[in-house]
């Protein structure tokens, strides 16, 4: 187990070779029965397992993962982090969520880089500004934050962006959250499963779930490419594939898989401090610490679980970019890549119980789930072991799509390929 | 004739490098020319600015990374192995401060035990802000070159081919089977990379067919264009996809250059491919020692292609490292240019051969020899340390050529869906079996005989099978042999030479657990620079699996995303730039509004008329008047872009029935029905009215920016849900333009016009206007009496000049978007974007007493939803009408100032008819809550005003005005 | 990018076609609610083969029916669907 992290441990490091670090995680193998079996080791399952541990005193936890550990969509997504949602419900969850992030390295004693360097939202018209009024004034009233920036105020603060009148969608303000920002994605799974890991947690890598044991219509564990691990409860975390695995319990969700791409381009200085996003335009771009511009644009708009993207798409997301950010142009991609989200059929992720005992959901991120990682780990975890769903969480039950309380930001209705 | 003799033949060619003028031959690329130069430090390394020279000759080179160009046209981190010297090019060491040679940044290498792999996540703890500031400075001394920032001024062209064989790649694989496949009347792409065709050809000398090999390549290359096929070089293939679908980048500038007439830097050409074949080579695997990074230590095929190719020698006194008989092949090019070769270190125990034979007869050959560590003069090699069989034996020497072993560049296979298979003698991973058909030649294979490389692509291209007569002064060679990674050495040994990733930096990623070969790549950012590890990866791969203590291929391997190479955004983007980044959708009167003086609301794609402007006034005052205008005279607006559908056929009614959720089929001939649409779910989507032209044929109208989904709605209801149905839907809005009259001279103004009598509310007929045929329906937005005129798009401005004249005689005029929304604001007329959000049910829009109870129409099972059908709870249309001053739009209701909102307002406007501002909003519960007192309160806008809530009606709640 | 053999018009790009729905989703008027309301939210999405509703949107507009694996995007058959796809 590897000691605590801090400039110091860094100085011994240094004066030793590095020789003193020891694993982050262990390699776990199965040691059943588990009080519960999270299915899927990415940020948002190995998130619920430390919670778990840590909240709630759940020691005997798995975390059962088909590959390595972070390599779904928590190492594919473009890495924004915020709350300025509009519909109340998701304010909620994802504000509870951004209240964790801005603790997190600390908590978990692993620098996971979260960077409030501010998420804006562009307006491109007197009906996008209006939008955006009523986003941020229904955020306000929410007491998060949210700040309405005129033309010289989006200049300033991203001095590259095309503010002339003559674009072809000029820009005319904007909706600024200052609290959100990017973090560093890998470093949330890693954070998580090493923090977790100290707390006891059973972290098992290449261990793919190929069925559910069962008891009438109680689960009592999972089978797995590395045998049957038993479990009081099991937390099914894969979003992405929710409908697969949940197919293996012969449940049907209102989810379906699509692809979604992003790209960046090769390192330069600093050119875009904040989270640029465009709903008129459909793209959101930010520069990393290492200096690639990350930006992404809409799914592919048809189900896939082939973690592979159209170029179609890549192109018009790219012009929008440029449209906004001429300067761009130049940049060069050296690398885009895809992951397969779960859409799901009101835009909104799926936090409950599933129609089987002992077996529970969360996914339905769609292209959303890595800003709420913390605080949909800590939800869940909640659910888990109280058996009952958290207050913030209680809202996103299945039951919601049967009568009809659906929670739908986009107002788009059932039609993932549209959302 | 090749080698420095030849260079003297080629003209000259100027550019500069950080300021300084130097010369270079025509066709040079600048890594050749810097090297001619006598150049050698080039660029500083990523984290500890590390001085670096030229590693490479093609896109694989990890180091010289270079800044070219200028303005708009700058491109930073500009590969110097992969562009070509024009006259005039400039280009800029980057990463470095004060200056290349003297660069602080390489403090950073002295600090390197401090910040090994992954420090980052160890550190910098508190509070995001605290972060905030550490990550300024490593923001800053973060990546590499500076970014443009002006636009580009070059333009980039999409476009499409189709090709019955596409050959990624012209050297000799690519263009056997090219030849062969054009020759037999096949459709043919060739595509190359470089600026020649040729590939190996231009590095070694051989015969084919009793032809020099350059010679024999430019003639098939010749010959296939004759025999039709397409040759293009500077072209890249980037990207396999489905549907074999290659996308291949094409340079018309080189990176700075200002492009020729065409204006065009570079065109993306998707490429449908009946079949692919990739030719595209391998690359030459670096070793792995203490300071295998410094400026002088090279790949061993790239020495001999710029001492061959480009007749430069990189070096005076040379020392081959090599781990199979390919280094030989360097060691007798640099020997003919006339530099010394100090030694060949051979890192096999007995390598035997002819080659080596003839090799050990002219310069000193070690065996079982490997370097070991490099030393240094000013910033470049000056001697190499090696062990040799056991022992450390010390070399002067300013050049290093490595030949650790091939990597086949199986990129586009692994796209295209392909699997790997591995190779143990190459210790390779070579293509296995495919997806799209696609296969790899030649060395993207992992072969190495010329000939049989030759006559196996000459067969896949489609040629009969025959032989090649190739002649090879180095004779035969052994096939590759991968170099063996040494457990310790003094010194920082570089695996990924860019990101500065070390044998140790992998060694401390597996001590710690990052063992997956992707957690590897991610924890060390190995592989992750701009050259995506093609250098780097497959050491790093050794090095995992030596630590495992497995095969390499069971440690695992990583993804090959496209592009393959790093690819210029704009060419990605094409011409969707500027004025082209989106459709604009201009009205057929767009010019008589421009004539009125209009100014313009962007509406979807739109554009259309906000206000009409007279001097002085402003353009909410300019709304205002045009809505009094209404109110008491007549107006006339433009409304072409309303979404219009044609529905004809016995079984109109029917599908009617099913796509609206009110009444349709009971509607007379002659007469119109405001309706609305459900989705599945039972939410309102859009709204519109119905009229029934004649017995079998209806019109339907729609919101403007609806009109795309609904024509896929109606046309999914009739294909998919009620295909038996004998209807036809025909979308109108291309074909049909309308202008709406209303107030209460719009009878007289219509009457006067068409000499017929107006039809009644909500009633339609034909008549005509101007010597036009028209159709007039008679409903009203505004409130007060209206016609909505419609005419064929070619003639709408004759019909339009009439009305607006006939208007203009009766005291009224044009009008735009804003007044008519401060018209249908006092109605309570709902928007699809405001009101219609997508979330409210027909009850909830005060809508809910015009469903058909019976259903039988789309949404119907979703409404009976229980929280659908319960109007408890659920947000209600109500009106809001300010008790002080103007009503921001957008902003929440609340009790009072921090309350946790009720509802929000959706649309405000100044009263028309008297004075105040009012709106229409969505509150909870708001049906039964008329007459109660509520703030609308927008914080972000500092806002708090006291609003009674109340019907969502402030004009003539009769109707009086438009009621006949 | 898919190339979809159009019944009508033959093998066209992708962008020219619009993905609709599962062919199992598909919820009739006469549908009672609880039926209609399964179909349209539960759905299978299975990691392979499923039949999909596409429209050749910028194209012929007529609607098909893809079999299609989503793992590694083969189209297996294609038909049309509905009067506006009839010849």
């Amino acid at each position: 187990m590897s000691g605590r992290y801090s400039a110091l441990a860094l100085l011994r490091g240094a004066l030793g070779g590095h020789r003193h670090w020891g694993r982050a995680w262990r390699a776990a193998e199965p040691d059943g029965p588990y009080d519960v079996v999270v299915i899927g080791g990415g940020g948002h399952g190995l998130a619920t397992a430390y919670y778990l541990a840590s909240q709630h005193g759940v020691r005997k936890v798995a975390v059962v993962e088909k590959g390595w550990i972070g390599g779904g969509n928590t190492g594919r997504n473009t890495t924004i982090v915020r709350s300025n949602y509009r519909q109340p419900q998701l304010q909620r969850l994802l504000e509870h969520s951004l209240k964790l992030w801005e603790g997190l390295s600390d908590e978990l004693n692993y620098n996971v880089m979260f960077s409030p360097r501010g998420a804006l939202f562009l307006g491109h018209s007197d009906a996008d500004m209006t939008r955006l009024a009523e986003r941020g004034d229904s955020l306000r009233a929410m007491g998060i934050d949210a700040e309405l920036l005129d033309l010289a105020a989006v200049r300033r603060l991203v001095p590259l962006l095309d503010c002339s009148p003559t674009a072809r969608w000029p820009v005319q303000g904007g909706l600024i959250q200052r609290r959100g920002g990017t973090a560093r994605h890998d470093a949330v799974a890693w954070g998580y499963a090493r923090a977790a890991d100290r707390l006891g947690v059973d972290i098992i890598e290449n261990c793919e779930v190929t069925g559910f044991t069962r008891q009438g219509d109680a689960v009592t564990g999972v089978e797995t490419t590395r045998g049957t691990i038993a479990a009081g409860k099991v937390a099914i975390c894969v979003a992405g594939h929710s409908g697969h695995v949940a197919g293996l319990a012969g449940i049907r969700l209102p989810i379906e898989s699509h692809t979604l791409q992003a790209y960046v381009t090769e390192p330069v200085k600093p050119m875009i401090d904040t989270v640029i996003m465009s709903q008129s335009l459909h793209c959101y771009i930010s520069q990393s610490d290492k200096g690639g511009i990350v930006a992404g644009g809409d799914p592919d708009g048809f189900p896939s679980y082939a973690q592979r993207g159209q170029p179609m798409r890549l192109e018009d997301a790219i012009a929008q970019a440029i449209a906004l950010v001429p300067a761009l142009s130049r940049l060069r991609m050296v690398r885009c890549w895809s992951g397969v989200t779960d859409m799901s059929f009101d835009g909104s992720p799926i936090i409950g119980d599933l129609p089987l005992r002992n077996l529970h959901l969360n996914g339905g991120w769609c292209y959303g789930g890595f800003k709420a990682t913390p605080g949909s780990g800590h939800l869940y975890a909640h659910h888990l072991a109280t058996g009952s769903p958290h207050p913030i969480a209680a809202p996103f039950d299945l039951a919601r799509f049967a009568v009809g309380r659906t929670i739908d930001e986009a107002g788009v209705g059932p039609m993932p390929q549209h959302r | 004739m090749t080698g420095p003799a030849a260079r003297l033949t080629r003209p000259l060619v100027r550019f500069r490098f950080d300021g300084r003028a130097y010369e270079a031959r025509a066709g040079d690329t600048l890594a050749a020319a810097l090297l001619a130069n006598g150049v050698t430090l080039v660029a500083r390394s990523f984290k500890y600015h590390r001085p670096r020279g030229i590693m490479a000759a093609g896109v694989e080179e990890p180091s010289a990374l270079v800044t070219v160009g200028t303005g708009g046209r700058r491109e930073p981190n500009t590969r110097a192995t992969d562009v070509i010297v024009y006259d005039g090019l400039e280009a800029f060491s980057q990463n470095a401060w004060p200056s290349l040679d003297l660069d602080l940044g390489a403090v950073n290498g002295w600090l390197a035990r401090l910040i090994p792999a992954g420090f980052y996540y160890k550190t910098f703890f508190g509070p995001p802000r605290r972060w905030m500031i550490y990550e300024r400075f490593i923001r800053k001394a973060a990546g590499l070159g500076a970014p443009p920032v002006e636009p580009d001024p070059d333009g980039f062209a999409h476009r499409a081919a189709f090709c019955d064989l596409l050959v990624v790649g012209a050297g000799p694989a690519g263009l056997a089977a090219a030849l062969a496949a054009a020759e037999a009347g096949q459709r043919v792409m060739l595509v190359e990379q470089d600026a020649r065709v040729g590939g190996a050809l231009l590095r070694d000398p051989v015969t084919i067919d009793g032809m020099a090999g350059v010679p024999w390549a430019e003639a098939a290359a010749q010959r296939i264009r004759m025999a039709g096929g397409r040759v293009l070089l500077r072209a890249t293939a980037n990207g396999y996809w489905d549907g074999n679908l290659v996308t291949v980048v094409e340079r018309l500038a080189e990176p700075g250059q200002a492009p020729g007439a065409s204006r065009l830097a570079q065109r993306l050409w998707k490429v449908r491919c009946g079949r692919v074949l990739l030719a595209t080579g391998a690359i030459e695997r670096p070793l792995a020692f203490a300071g295998n990074d410094r400026p002088g230590v090279m790949l061993s095929q790239a020495v001999r292609g710029y001492v061959r190719r480009f007749g430069v020698v990189p070096g005076r006194r040379a020392v081959i490292a090599t781990s199979h008989d390919d280094g030989y092949r360097t060691a007798f090019a640099l020997a003919e240019a006339g530099a010394e070769v100090v030694a060949v270190l051979d890192g096999r125990a007995t390598p035997e051969g002819d080659l080596v034979e003839r090799a050990r007869a002219r310069f000193p050959v070690f065996a079982a020899a490997r370097p070991i560590a490099t030393r240094t003069s000013g910033h470049r090699l000056a001697g190499v340390t090696a062990e040799v069989a056991g022992r450390t034996q010390a070399f002067a020497a300013d050049l290093l050529a490595m030949a650790g072993g091939q990597t086949p560049v199986v990129h586009l296979h692994k796209q295209a869906g392909g699997e790997l298979d591995w190779d143990e003698v190459t210790q390779a991973f070579v293509p296995g079996p495919s997806r799209q058909g696609q296969r790899s030649l030649g060395a993207a294979a992992g072969r190495s005989v010329l000939a049989a490389i030759l006559a196996e692509a000459w067969e896949a291209g489609g040629g009969a099978a025959r032989d090649f007569a190739v002649e090879d002064p180095c004779g035969p060679a052994q096939p590759a042999a991968a170099a063996v990674i040494p457990a310790r050495l003094p010194g920082k040994a570089f695996v990924d030479f860019q990101n500065d990733v070390t044998l140790d930096d992998i060694d401390l990623a597996w001590r710690e657990g990052y063992r997956s070969v992707e957690h590897l790549k991610r924890y060390t950012t190995l592989g992750m620079a701009t050259d995506q590890g093609k250098t780097s990866n497959m050491a790093a791969l050794a090095r995992l699996a030596q630590a495992q203590g497995v095969a390499i291929p069971q440690a695992g391997l990583t993804t090959f995303r496209p592009p393959y190479t790093p690819t210029t955004l704009g060419a990605f983007a094409g011409p969707a730039v500027g004025d082209h980044a989106g459709p604009v959708r201009r009205l057929r009167l767009h010019a008589a509004h421009e004539a009125l003086g209009a100014i313009w609301l962007p509406s979807g794609y739109w554009f259309r008329p906000r206000a009409y402007p007279q001097p002085g006034e402003t353009p909410g005052e300019a709304s205002l008047r045009e809505a009094r205008m209404v109110r008491s005279r007549v107006g006339l607006v433009d409304v072409s872009t309303l979404a219009t559908f044609e529905i004809a056929g016995p079984d109109a009614a029917a599908l009617l029935e099913r796509v609206c959720a009110t009444t349709v089929g009971r509607l007379a001939v002659g007469r119109g029905r405001y309706t609305f649409m459900l989705r599945e779910d039972g939410l309102v989507f859009d709204d519109g009215t119905v009229w029934r032209i004649a017995e079998e044929r209806f019109l339907l109208t729609s919101s403007t920016g609806g009109a795309d989904r609904m024509a896929q709605h109606l046309s999914y209801v009739r294909n998919v849900l009620a295909p038996d149905l004998r209807v036809s839907v025909v979308n109108l809005q291309e074909h049909h333009c309308a202008a709406a009259l209303a107030g209460p001279r719009a009878t007289a103004v219509l009457e006067r016009l068409t000499g017929d009598a107006a039809p009644l509310h909500m009633h339609c007929h034909r008549t005509a206007i101007a010597g036009t045929a028209v159709l007039v329906l008679a409903a009203s937005y505004s409130g007060e009496r209206a016609f909505e005129v419609y005419a064929p798009g070619d003639r709408i401005a004759a019909v339009w000049a009439a009305l607006l004249a006939a208007a203009q005689e009766a005291g009224g005029g044009a009008y735009g978007l804003d007044a008519m929304d401060h018209l249908r604001v006092e109605k309570g007329h709902v928007v699809v974007g405001a009101e219609v959000d997508g979330r409210g049910t027909p009850a909830d829009l005060g809508l809910g007493g015009m469903v058909r109870k019976a259903g039988g129409f789309v949404g119907w099972q979703g409404l009976q939803r229980p929280v659908l059908a319960d109007p408890a709870g659920r947000r209600h249309l109500v009106g809001v009408e300010s008790l002080a001053g103007p009503l921001p739009e957008g902003a929440m209701l609340v009790g009072r100032a921090g309350d946790e909102p009720q509802g929000h307002v959706t649309t405000a406007a100044p009263r028309v008819a008297g004075e105040g501002w009012i709106g229409l909003a969505l509150l909870r519960d708001g049906a039964s809550r008329h007459g109660e007192t509520l703030h609308a309160w927008s914080a972000t806008r500092g806002l708090d005003v006291p609003v009674r809530i109340g019907p969502p009606l402030f004009y003539d709640p009769e109707g009086a005005r438009y009621r006949d | 990018m898919l190339l979809i053999d159009c019944p009508h018009c033959g093998p066209r790009a992708q962008e020219e076609f619009g993905y609709d729905r599962t062919l199992d989703s598909l919820v009739r008027i006469e549908d009672a609610p609880d039926a209609a309301m399964a179909a349209l939210y539960a759905r299978a999405n299975p990691r392979g083969e499923d039949d999909e509703i596409w429209r050749h949107t910028f194209g012929c507009r007529g609607w098909m029916v893809l079999r299609r694996d989503r793992v590694s995007h083969a189209i297996l058959s294609v038909r049309p669907l509905g009067p506006e796809a009839l010849p």
